[in-house]
């Protein structure tokens, strides 16, 4: 029953207060974001995979690996996964040095595919080899303890919330390094998270957890779009779409970008054209027109079909989901617009636009 | 003056006693430490209750049921018979084991807390590094825990060292079998031979002072850090 390629787990536990059931079926590459509040099961489901949890009727397979089936139960030390923790778990006992030789040395030669050298240019950990990690920032920890765990050539990453214990600073820190593991490197990434903005950077897939079992699961953009769970990535609803710099405007400080054949127009951010970028739109930020406006000051205004419309916990608005050619774009507009413009599912609209963010 | 040679057997004895007692007990507390650092069962409680008794117990007591259970009719006696070993009262390895089950506490309630100390988290990022159980005990555990494993042996051998009640219950007061310094102390005194008690006990004061020293030296400066 499995598939060569990809993630399948299920997992079933009943605590007192706490259940958890899921079942789940995950891309076998990219980074797979787990999203949703504290409690909701997200470290749970990263321990089981882990095998750091053993939950009696369970089951997992890893890119056509069983790793738990029946009474077959493959001990963590035996499973060939990367594990990073929230805080930070360097051994203090040993220097930087010796804390990434630590799972290197116990995988063979053979099986090494990432090499001291990649993985510290990576991190850029290279002038802390020889300190102890008493005396590493938090964010130089979370660096080296990623770096650890690429060591060991995992075919599966378990990124356990690796910013949470961090600042501000630390995170716009480690992010760019995180971006290039999912750039550069095959390894599949389980990334817990409760944060939205690392998500909406670094996910292609996404799981939503809610008081233990997934409430939605499926590439990004498409999930982040569904209009049955508004999914609040931060403050409000919204999508995050991936695209390429078409243009810069140098007059206006403005860029193009290409996503999937729709062009925005956002706030230049110094990339050059061509470079892969995610922005992210927010219900709020999008009306809906019948004409499209000659006197307005919105750049993006786009020809758009209304898709689905679903009323809101508050009556007097309206979730509308529009297709912008192929791109899903969520809108918030009252009722009383709705009943005004006349807007059902096929009908030709204008979604304007008043903010498109540029995220990465 | 020095020590004459019956002071000098009394003490190698003591020495090779302690040794003995405390290398053992590495190996049986160690084991015992762990399972009451990591269960939850129910038997925590009345286990590690039956560890500490030791702390609490007249040593006569103690010693006084060893013999009993040490003596021919008694389970302990009656199995070292059946696989050869004879009896062990009034035998240096009679003492060894009182003295084993008399330290206890002593070796294993500081690994204890040195395992629960270091919790489960880096034996768990271990596991993480593809470190076997067994692996991740000697490279993880133990260089985490070793202030308290240091603690464990200087106390389990001092404390051995220092006994004297139940040595005189289950050992009795033999010459380079049982007489420890602790006995002939007792035996100098009986005889107003004080300059020779003087010089022996002097020489424990001495001991335990290095002894607790010796505890402060080794407990390392990260000790207690994150």
């Amino acid at each position: 029953m499995s598939s060569p390629a990809g993630i399948r787990a299920r997992f079933k536990l009943d605590y007192p207060g706490f259940a958890f059931d899921v079942d789940l079926e995950l891309p076998g590459r990219g980074v797979t974001a787990v999203f949703g509040p504290s409690g909701s099961g997200k470290t749970t489901l990263l321990r089981c995979v882990a095998g750091l949890l053993r939950v009696p009727a369970g089951h997992l397979t890893v890119n056509g690996e069983t790793w738990q089936e029946g009474s077959h139960f493959q001990p963590t030390h035996r499973r060939p996964l990367g594990y990073v923790f929230q805080e930070a778990s360097l051994f203090p006992h040993l220097t930087v040095r010796g804390n990434l030789d630590y799972g290197m040395k116990r995988v063979p030669v053979a099986e090494r595919k990432v090499s001291l050298d990649r993985a510290i240019g990576l991190l850029g950990i290279g002038h802390l080899l020889d300190r102890k990690p008493e005396g590493l920032s938090g964010g130089e920890r979370q660096r080296v303890a990623i770096a650890r765990a690429l060591l060991t050539s995992p075919r599966l990453l378990l990124l356990d919330e690796p910013l949470a214990a961090l600042d501000l600073a630390r995170k716009q820190e480690i992010l760019p390094y995180l971006e290039r593991l999912h750039d550069e490197l095959e390894i599949p990434v389980l990334y817990v998270s409760h944060a939205p903005d690392e998500v909406a950077r670094l996910a292609d897939h996404l799981v939503v957890l809610e008081a233990g079992g997934a409430v939605a699961a499926g590439p990004m953009v498409e999930t982040l779009a569904r209009l049955d769970l508004p999914i609040r990535l931060g403050e409000d609803a919204g999508v995050v779409l991936e695209g390429t710099i078409a243009e810069r405007d140098e007059r206006w400080q403005l860029a193009r970008v290409d996503c999937s054949g729709t062009d925005f127009w956002v706030r230049e951010g110094g990339h050059a054209p061509g470079h892969a970028v995610r922005v992210r739109i927010l219900a709020r930020d999008v009306s809906i027109a019948l004409n499209r406006a000659t006197d307005s000051s919105i750049l993006n205004i786009i020809p758009a079909e209304v898709i689905e419309l679903r009323e809101e916990a508050h009556p007097a608005q309206v979730l509308v989901k529009l297709k912008l050619g192929a791109t899903p774009v969520l809108a918030r507009v009252t009722r009383r617009s709705v009943d005004a413009l006349g807007l059902v599912p096929g009908r030709q609209v204008y979604a304007q636009i008043k903010a498109v963010a540029l995220i990465a | 003056m020095g020590f004459p040679a019956t002071d000098l057997g009394a003490i190698w004895l003591t020495l090779r006693l302690a040794a003995a007692t405390t290398v053992l007990l590495f190996v049986i507390g160690t084991p015992i430490a762990w399972w009451l650092a990591n269960t939850r069962s129910w038997w925590k409680a009345p286990l590690g209750a039956v560890v500490a008794m030791p702390l609490v117990l007249p040593p006569t007591v103690l010693g006084f049921y060893l013999l009993v259970a040490m003596g021919p009719h008694g389970p302990i006696g009656q199995l070292t018979q059946f696989i050869g070993l004879g009896l062990l009262p009034f035998t240096f390895w009679g003492l060894v084991v009182g003295s084993v089950i008399y330290s206890m506490p002593f070796v294993v309630q500081p690994i204890q807390n040195a395992i629960e100390s270091v919790g489960s988290r880096p034996l768990e990022v271990a596991a993480t590094l593809r470190a076997g159980p067994w692996d991740a005990f000697w490279t993880v555990l133990v260089p985490l825990a070793r202030s308290g494993f240091i603690t464990a042996g200087i106390l389990g051998f001092a404390h051995t060292v220092g006994e004297f009640g139940l040595v005189l219950m289950i050992g009795g007061n033999i010459p380079e079998v049982t007489r420890v310094v602790s006995v002939q102390i007792y035996d100098h005194v009986e005889a107003l031979e004080y300059v020779e008690a003087h010089w022996l006990a002097g020489s424990m004061v001495l001991f335990s002072f290095l002894t607790l020293l010796a505890l402060h030296v080794f407990n390392p400066t990260w000790r207690g850090r994150k």
